[in-house]
C-alpha cells in the first residue's frame, strides 16, 4: 500500500496490523508474538481449554515463568507462596500440551518476560506484541508495539491470534541535553511523570526521542519504555535504529541471514516520516536534572534527590487533596521535609525496569570495595538467567555479595511481592527499590517503598539512608 | 457473561485518585488459578484489620454499601498491574459498574471483557453524583439502554459508550466466539502479511 501522507512510526505499525475495521474506531489487529507468564498466563490456557479451543499460532506464542517462581538460590518448581505451586503446575502442565515454546525454570533462556523477550529475538521492530502485563510496553524500545492485556485478551489471542483495541492518538516526547554525571534513563523518565502525571500519556502511544534517546543503550531504551504505563501511556516505543540492530542481531530467534538483511531494509522504513505530525509533542530539557527519587505512593510523587516534599497537592480538587494526604500519611514523611537521608531498611536492584547488564554493573562500580550499612536487607535479581550468566562471568556477583547483598536467581522476586515466592520486605519498613510501582503495601504490607536508578538503590545501601551516589563518590 | 441492561442499586464512593489494581486485590489474595472467586480479595489491605476482621471505617464494609452495585471513583481509577483479577474480585463482590473521571486503559479493557461497565464521565458529574450519593441517598440507577445516571436526587446524566462495547455489555457476548466468524479475514492477513514480512513467521528454531 502506498500511504502519501507522512505517517509516524506509531501509524505505520499499526496500519501494517489492521485486519479488520469494526466501527466506532476499534480494530481486530493481528498480534505477530505473545508471550504468556504464569501468573495470568494460567487462567487464560485454563479458560481455552476449558472452552475446548486450540491455540492458533503456537509458533508465535512463547511462554516462561517469573511471577510466582522463587528467586533463591537452589529454587524448584515450589514456592512458599501458598496457592502458587499450581500455578506453576497449570502453566507447565498446559503449555507443554500446547506444544508452546517454553523457558521453564532450568531454561538458561528463563527471566522476566520483558528482560527476555527483546534479549532472545522474539520482539523485533515493527512488531505487534502483547504479554498478560502492564510492563509490556518495556519491549517497545525496540520499535514495537507492545502492550499489557489481561487474562482474557490474552485468551482471545491465543484462540483467533487478533485483538480488539482501538487506535491510541501519538505523542513524542523529546528528550533534549546531555545527562549530568549520575542521572539516568531511571531519572529521566521519573522526571517526565512527575512533571505530567501519571495520566500525563493516557490515550497516546508515547514515542520518545531526542539526542538523550539517540546516545541510549538499548538497556536505557528499555527503562524509558518500562515506564511508559506509569505515564498511563498505552505504550512506549523508540524508533528503531543501528543501537537496536546491533541489540537483536545475536538474538536466539531474531532471522538469520538474507531473512536478517530482508528485515533490517524493511525496518529501515519503520521511523517517523520527516513530516509527520504527532497529537502531541513534549519536550523535556534533561540537562538540568537531578538524580530522581519519590517520595509517596504513586510515581507520580517524585522529585529530584535534593527537593524537599511538596507542600501541596498536584491536583487541587477535594479528591486530589485527599489523595495526597493518603500518601503523606501513608509514607510517613511531612510536607517540606528532605526526602535524603531517611533511613531506609531494606534496598532492591531487579525488576523489567532496572536489571539489565548495564544496571548490574553501574551498580556494582558503586558496590566495589564498599559494604552494605548495617541493618539494610539488600536483595539484586538479575532480570535474566543469561543476565545473571553474563554478570557472573564478569565477576560482578562477587562483588555484590561481598558488599551484603544477596545474590539471585532470575524473575521478579520483591518486586511482585505477595506473589514472587511470598517474599516481602518486613512489615512497616522503608526501602528503596530499581522497580516501577510505589504502591501501598505492593513490596510488603505498610512498606513504603521510595523508587530510584540502581545507582542511586546501590548508594542508598551502603549509607543505610536515600543518599546521592554524587556524596558517596565525593567521599572516596 | 452477566448481561447488562438496566441497573438500580447502592452506589458506594470511594473518591481518591489513582486507586491501582494493586489495591483492588493484593498480590497474595489472587493466588488461585482461575477466574471466579475473588469477591473476598476485593481491597483487602483496606478493607480487613491486621487479625483478619472486616474494618468498619471502610466503605464496602458499612451497610448499605456491602451491597453496593455501583463504585463512584477519582481520576485513574484501576491503573498500574494488568492484573484480570481485580475485575473479577469487583465482578465478584456484585458490583456491577464504575463511574469515574477517567480510567487506567488496561483495566477498561478487562471491564469490558468481563460484563462490569467503566463508566467515563466529566469530573464535575463525578463530583455531584458522589455529592448526592453523601447527603441525598445511596440509590441510584443506570441504564444502559437509554445511556443514563440517574442519581440519589433524581437528576438525570446522559453517557456516551462506543457501540460495540455497549452491545457486548447489554448482549454478555463472548467475543473469542465472535471474532472466531471473521477467520478467513485473519487467514487472508496473514497470507499476504507473510509474503511482506516473512521473517514475522518464519521462526528459527
Ligand atoms: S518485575 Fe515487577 S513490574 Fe516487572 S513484570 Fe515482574 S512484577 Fe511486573
Amino acid at each position: 500500500m502506498q500511504h502519501s501522507m507522512p505517517r509516524t512510526l506509531f501509524e505505520k505499525i499499526w496500519d501494517d496490523h489492521v485486519v479488520d475495521e469494526l466501527g466506532n474506531g476499534l480494530c481486530l489487529i493481528h498480534i505477530d508474538r505473545h508471550f504468556l507468564h504464569e501468573l495470568s498466563g494460567s487462567a487464560a490456557l485454563m479458560n481455552l481449554d476449558k472452552a475446548a479451543r486450540k491455540v492458533r499460532n503456537r509458533e508465535l506464542t512463547f511462554a516462561t515463568l517469573d511471577h510466582v517462581l522463587e528467586t533463591t538460590p537452589g529454587r524448584g518448581m515450589a514456592t512458599r507462596i501458598p496457592g502458587g505451586n499450581d500455578f506453576l503446575r497449570e502453566m507447565t502442565a498446559r503449555v507443554v500440551a500446547h506444544e508452546i515454546r517454553f523457558f521453564d525454570l532450568d531454561d538458561p533462556r528463563q527471566g522476566i518476560v520483558h528482560v527476555i523477550a527483546p534479549e532472545l529475538g522474539v520482539v523485533l521492530p515493527g512488531m505487534t506484541f502483547i504479554c498478560g502485563d502492564s510492563h509490556t510496553c518495556t519491549v517497545g524500545a525496540v520499535g514495537a508495539f507492545a502492550w499489557g492485556v489481561g487474562s482474557s485478551d490474552s485468551e482471545h489471542a491465543l484462540a483467533t491470534q487478533v485483538v480488539i483495541a482501538s487506535r491510541p492518538k501519538t505523542m513524542r516526547v523529546n528528550l533534549e541535553g546531555a545527562l549530568r554525571d549520575g542521572v539516568t534513563a531511571k531519572d529521566v523518565i521519573l522526571a517526565l511523570i512527575g512533571r505530567y502525571g501519571v495520566d500525563g500519556g493516557s490515550g497516546y502511544a508515547v514515542e520518545f526521542a531526542g539526542s538523550v534517546v539517540d546516545d541510549m543503550q538499548m538497556s536505557g531504551r528499555f527503562t524509558l519504555c518500562n515506564m511508559a504505563v506509569e505515564f498511563g501511556g498505552r505504550t512506549g516505543l523508540i524508533a528503531p535504529d543501528e543501537t537496536t540492530f546491533a541489540y537483536l542481531k545475536a538474538g536466539e530467534f531474531s532471522p538469520k541471514g538474507g531473512a536478517w538483511d530482508a528485515a533490517v531494509s524493511y525496518w529501515r522504513m519503520l521511523p517517523s516520516d520527516p513530516n509527520a505530525v504527532y497529537d502531541l509533542e513534549l519536550t523535556l530539557d534533561c540537562s538540568t536534572l537531578d538524580p530522581q527519587v519519590t517520595w509517596g505512593i504513586t510515581p507520580e510523587q517524585v522529585g529530584g534527590l535534593r527537593d524537599p516534599v511538596p507542600v501541596h497537592a498536584r491536583r487541587t480538587t477535594s479528591v486530589g487533596r485527599a489523595s495526597y494526604a493518603r500518601a503523606i500519611e501513608y509514607s510517613g514523611v511531612t510536607p517540606n521535609m528532605p526526602v535524603l537521608g531517611l533511613p531506609i531498611d531494606g534496598a532492591f536492584i531487579g525488576s523489567c525496569t532496572n536489571s539489565r547488564l548495564d544496571d548490574l554493573r553501574a551498580a556494582a562500580a558503586i558496590l566495589k570495595g564498599r559494604k552494605v550499612a548495617s541493618g539494610v536487607k539488600a536483595i539484586c535479581t538479575p532480570g535474566s538467567t543469561s543476565v545473571k550468566r553474563a554478570a557472573e562471568a564478569e565477576g560482578i556477583d562477587l562483588i555484590f555479595v561481598a558488599a551484603g547483598f544477596e545474590w539471585r536467581e532470575s524473575g521478579c522476586s520483591l518486586c511482585a511481592s505477595g506473589s514472587a515466592g511470598g517474599e516481602s520486605f518486613a512489615f512497616g519498613g522503608r526501602v528503596i527499590a530499581s522497580t516501577n510501582r510505589n504502591f501501598e503495601d505492593r513490596m510488603g504490607t505498610s512498606v513504603k517503598a521510595h523508587l530510584a536508578s540502581p545507582q542511586t538503590v546501590a548508594a542508598s545501601a551502603v549509607l543505610g539512608r536515600i543518599a546521592d551516589v554524587r556524596e558517596l563518590e565525593a567521599a572516596g | 457473561m452477566k448481561k447488562f441492561t438496566r441497573e438500580t442499586g447502592i452506589g458506594a464512593v470511594m473518591m481518591l485518585d489513582n486507586v491501582d489494581t494493586d489495591q483492588i486485590i493484593p498480590g497474595h489474595m489472587m493466588m488461585k488459578v482461575g477466574t471466579q472467586g475473588f469477591g473476598d480479595g476485593l481491597f483487602a489491605n483496606w478493607r480487613y484489620k491486621a487479625d483478619g476482621s472486616n474494618n468498619p471505617d471502610f466503605v464496602l464494609n458499612r451497610p448499605p454499601f456491602d451491597e453496593a452495585l455501583f463504585l463512584v471513583a477519582g481520576h485513574n481509577f484501576g491503573c498500574g498491574s494488568s492484573r484480570e483479577h481485580a475485575v473479577w474480585a469487583i465482578r465478584d463482590f456484585g458490583i456491577r459498574a464504575i463511574i469515574a473521571p477517567s480510567f487506567g486503559a488496561i483495566f477498561m479493557r478487562n471491564c469490558y471483557n468481563n460484563g462490569l461497565l467503566p463508566l467515563v464521565l466529566p469530573e464535575e458529574e463525578v463530583a455531584a453524583l458522589s455529592k448526592a450519593l453523601t447527603e441525598q441517598g445511596a440509590e441510584m440507577s443506570i441504564d444502559l439502554e437509554d445511556m443514563r445516571v440517574v442519581s440519589p436526587d433524581g437528576r438525570v446524566t446522559g453517557f456516551t459508550l462506543s457501540d460495540i462495547d455497549r452491545q457486548r455489555l447489554l448482549g454478555g457476548l463472548d467475543q473469542i466466539g465472535v471474532t472466531l466468524l471473521r477467520d478467513d479475514k485473519i487467514e487472508e492477513y496473514q497470507r499476504l502479511d507473510h509474503l511482506r514480512r516473512p521473517w514475522v513467521y518464519d521462526v528459527p528454531g
